[in-house]
């Protein structure tokens, strides 16, 4: 079976949620949020609770909202012209769009790290503690520590202790990324957000990074947008299938990926569209 | 073979036939049609900054080089002597003028004959039917003069101190020793008019103008304009007498300058004493060795690099228009560059994308087109004579009715110019700006930057290298700029640079000399055109290699600034 859009649009879709037996508590809650482009609606109703100290995948065919839901966790939709949103996402409790937020605090709490490696054009040390440079500080083993840590995290640091000082742009696609990585764990966020860390990347890199997630596993908070399943089985504990702009199913990885409730989850988990 | 030789060929024009079917082989999709076209329309476009570097570096280079003067016997037994400047063909119509009905060889030479004041020309026609004879006597004198030009001639006699010798080779080296004395009396006067003279009548203006202002804020009749006139007179007669010192020193040089002297004498026998003072440069100049001859050509353009001008602006140097000119196009590069760039990052950055943005950069865009003479006028009106005007009126009321900044000055020509390269600045930022990978933006948001950090970090940085593209197109159209600067400051001679070492150093509102206009003065504005040509071009050279050179090192900033922030390092 192929579902066109339009059987989804015609009717209510009610997400089915399996029961999860979260010990951490939640650390991020969307609750019925919707995001309008303009006047088309990109994001209706979309509700979850993210488990703390876990790795939580969103999946789904292209355009159908995951990156537009993991932008809107730390406001980065806020760039767009022409936004509109309904409902609230809740960060530690806190709705996220109530007028006394702080956004660059959010931000500061959220690292993220984006589709495309962007390491700033500077030297790799300043590249890792840019977040803490911005910040105000200026200690310089204060730095150089953060740097030494935030590498050995994304272990970057054997292969680029000698040449800090050289720019980040000289290092492989799959090197700038866990710089990225690193810059985005510097300053120790609670959340780290993934757009597609690995779509731009080779399958030996793609590997390293995985292996990352599961070492940052536990330290942080992990939410990875991804179109490849075999990477959201492997390291999310939690995922959640999306599909034009609405959450379908989310539950424990291994019951999302081998008994969904949905038609539409097992179509898409199975290959048969997307 | 033979089978094996058509093989390729049939190859060959196979897929030729695949995609033209019967209509033959079009060219266009196989060949580079009009490559030809664009290849020439360069080598047109090379070609014509070639030659006009070429005509600019030949003219401007060889001007200052001492040639050979000629004594030119005519047919009519007449003399004259001269420096053979250019030659010409007479054309068939002016030969009949001169009712000449052989025009085999109709050929006439200029020569630069000097002796201003004798023969009330510079410059001399002679047709070559005419000439008898010509001779490069080793006697034969060029002699620079402060004034009235250069003398051709003989050295008849020299006058030492009341002792009359007749000149011949042998004095030569004593000549030369007493021209070494007199231009350092020379030197020592010019720091006395300047220097001593300038600073003692720049303290009674001051003098004078402090009483005013106590004039103009109590009154004529109140007590303290009363003590102040007291105190300041007691001032002024000091003054007065250290000016009367000084006078009298200057008195003392002159007189003793008229005691040495040479009687010139020129081919036809006139006669003329010149003070040795006077003379700049003397030199036998069919008498020289080829390093004499570059000496004296690395002088002139020492001279011509480091002196003021002389005899409206055609002999003497351009010192104070390189001055002017650089001085002025730094300053309106420090007003534009920040203008300019906070301008377009606001524009980009901040301001909410829509009609009125796109707006307001239309018209930027076409602000670049207006003509410069129409800035100029913006400037001497809004400038000069509102603002300037009215902070006369505030700050500067003693000097009424003489304007301070009510007039055209640097600070002003620099605004102008500044606001006529604004455009090319904003433009050129903006698209730096959006040069810059929108993801790289996002990186450093969502470390947590503000806005503000992230430009000051990420985008400005980055956007750097083209900001800097934008300031040498700026800079390059500013330097080059005459028409507006003629109405806003600019002037054929300016007595005092805008910066020197009266207080408060730098004078803004002071009136400035430019090169390029010098080129306009020196070429069309002069009482001898034929002298002020080479002039034009050793100028045009001079103001090319300025700005060339501020460019290099703009250029040189820019790709240390690229390395810096780019992969290369």
């Amino acid at each position: 079976m192929i579902i066109k859009p339009s059987d989804i649009e015609n009717k209510e879709i009610q997400t089915i949620y399996h029961p999860q037996k979260g010990e951490q508590g939640s650390v991020i809650d969307i609750d019925t949020f919707s995001l309008f482009y303009g006047k088309s609606q990109a994001l209706f109703d979309t509700t979850m609770d993210v488990e703390k100290g876990l790795v939580t995948a969103i999946i789904g065919p292209s355009g159908c909202g995951k990156s537009t839901l993991l932008k809107s966790l730390n406001r980065m939709n806020d760039l767009i012209d022409n936004i509109s949103i309904n409902g609230k996402i809740r960060f530690e409790g806190k709705n996220i769009f109530d007028r006394d937020t702080d956004v660059i605090n959010l931000r500061k709490q959220m690292g993220m790290v984006f589709q495309k490696p962007n390491p700033f054009p500077m030297s790799i040390a300043d590249n890792v503690t840019y977040p803490l440079k911005i910040d105000g500080i200026r200690g310089k083993n204060v730095l150089a520590e953060t740097c030494e840590r935030s590498l050995k995290r994304t272990a970057l640091w054997d292969e680029v202790k000698d040449r800090l000082n050289e720019s980040a742009l000289r290092l492989s696609g799959g090197q700038q990324q866990r710089l990225c990585i690193a810059r985005a764990i510097a300053a120790d966020p609670e959340v780290l957000l993934m757009d597609e860390p690995c779509s731009a990347l080779d399958p030996m890199a793609t590997i390293k990074i995985e292996d990352l997630i599961n070492e940052l596993k536990g330290k942080y908070t992990i939410i990875i947008v991804t179109h490849n399943m075999q990477q959201a089985a492997r390291v999310s504990n939690n995922t959640a299938f999306m599909y034009i702009g609405r959450i379908i199913e989310y539950g424990k990885t291994d019951i999302i990926f081998t008994k969904p409730k949905s038609m539409k989850t097992q179509d898409y988990v199975t290959g048969r569209f997307g | 073979m033979n089978s094996l030789k058509l093989k390729p060929k049939q190859k060959q024009r196979s897929p030729g036939n695949v995609f033209s079917g019967s209509k033959g082989i079009n060219l266009a999709s196989k060949g580079e049609k009009y490559l030809w076209s664009m290849g020439g329309a360069l080598i047109i476009g090379l070609i014509m900054i070639a030659a006009f570097l070429l005509l600019i570096l030949v003219n401007g280079l060889k001007t200052f080089y001492p040639g050979p003067v000629h004594r030119v016997t005519l047919t009519d037994n007449r003399v004259i002597a001269g420096e053979p400047f250019r030659r010409e063909k007479i054309s068939q119509d002016q030969t009949l003028e001169t009712s000449r009905e052989d025009t085999c060889s109709a050929w006439r030479t200029l020569y630069k004959t000097g002796n201003f004041d004798l023969y009330n020309k510079d410059f001399r026609w002679v047709d070559e039917q005419d000439i008898k004879q010509i001779s490069e006597p080793k006697d034969i004198f060029y002699i620079e003069r402060t004034e009235w030009g250069p003398f051709i001639g003989y050295i008849h006699e020299l006058n030492l101190n009341h002792e009359t010798f007749f000149f011949s080779r042998e004095r030569l080296s004593q000549l030369k020793k007493e021209h070494k004395a007199a231009q350092a009396r020379r030197n020592i006067l010019k720091d006395l008019k300047k220097k001593e003279m300038g600073s003692i009548n720049h303290e009674l203006d001051n003098l004078r103008l402090s009483l005013k202002r106590v004039e103009l804020d109590h009154g004529k009749d109140s007590v303290r304009y009363k003590t102040t006139l007291d105190s300041l007179s007691a001032k002024r007669k000091k003054l007065e007498e250290n000016y009367g010192e000084i006078a009298d020193k200057i008195e003392i040089i002159i007189k003793k300058d008229a005691k040495y002297s040479v009687v010139l004498k020129d081919v036809s026998g006139i006669e003329k004493r010149v003070n040795i003072s006077d003379i700049i440069r003397f030199y036998p100049a069919n008498n020289l060795t080829l390093s004499q001859k570059t000496g004296i050509y690395i002088s002139r353009w020492i001279e011509f690099l480091t002196a003021e001008p002389r005899e409206a602006n055609i002999e003497g140097g351009v010192m104070p228009a390189i001055f002017g000119t650089f001085a002025m196009t730094l300053l309106m590069v420090i007003i534009v560059a920040p203008l300019g760039v906070m301008a377009s990052l606001y524009l980009k950055e901040y301001a909410k994308q829509g009609k009125l943005v796109s707006m307001v950069r239309i018209c930027v865009n076409n602000l670049a087109g207006v003509p410069s003479i129409v800035y100029g006028a913006f400037g001497l009106g809004f400038f000069a004579y509102c603002v300037g005007t009215t902070v006369d009126r505030i700050f500067f009321p003693e000097y009424l009715p003489n304007p301070v900044y009510g007039t055209g000055g640097i600070l002003w020509a620099a605004l102008t110019l500044a606001l006529l390269t604004l455009p090319v600045v904003i433009v050129a930022t903006e698209e730096a700006l959006a040069a810059v990978p929108q993801s790289l933006r996002e990186g450093s948001l969502a470390c947590g930057a503000s806005k503000w950090q992230t430009i000051k970090n990420i985008v400005l940085p980055n956007a750097l290298p083209g900001i800097m593209t934008g300031l040498i197109l700026a800079m390059a159209r500013g330097a080059g700029e005459v028409a507006p600067l003629m109405l806003v400051g600019v002037v054929k001679l300016a007595p005092d640079l805008p910066v020197d070492t009266i207080f408060p150093f730098i004078h803004p509102e002071r009136s400035f000399m430019h090169l390029g206009f010098h080129i306009f003065d020196v070429g069309f504005q002069s009482r001898n055109a034929e002298a002020g040509k080479p002039m034009v071009f050793v100028t045009t050279l001079l103001l090319i290699s300025l700005i060339g050179l501020m460019n290099a090192f703009a250029i040189h900033i820019r790709s240390r600034m690229k390395k810096k922030y780019s992969v290369g390092q």
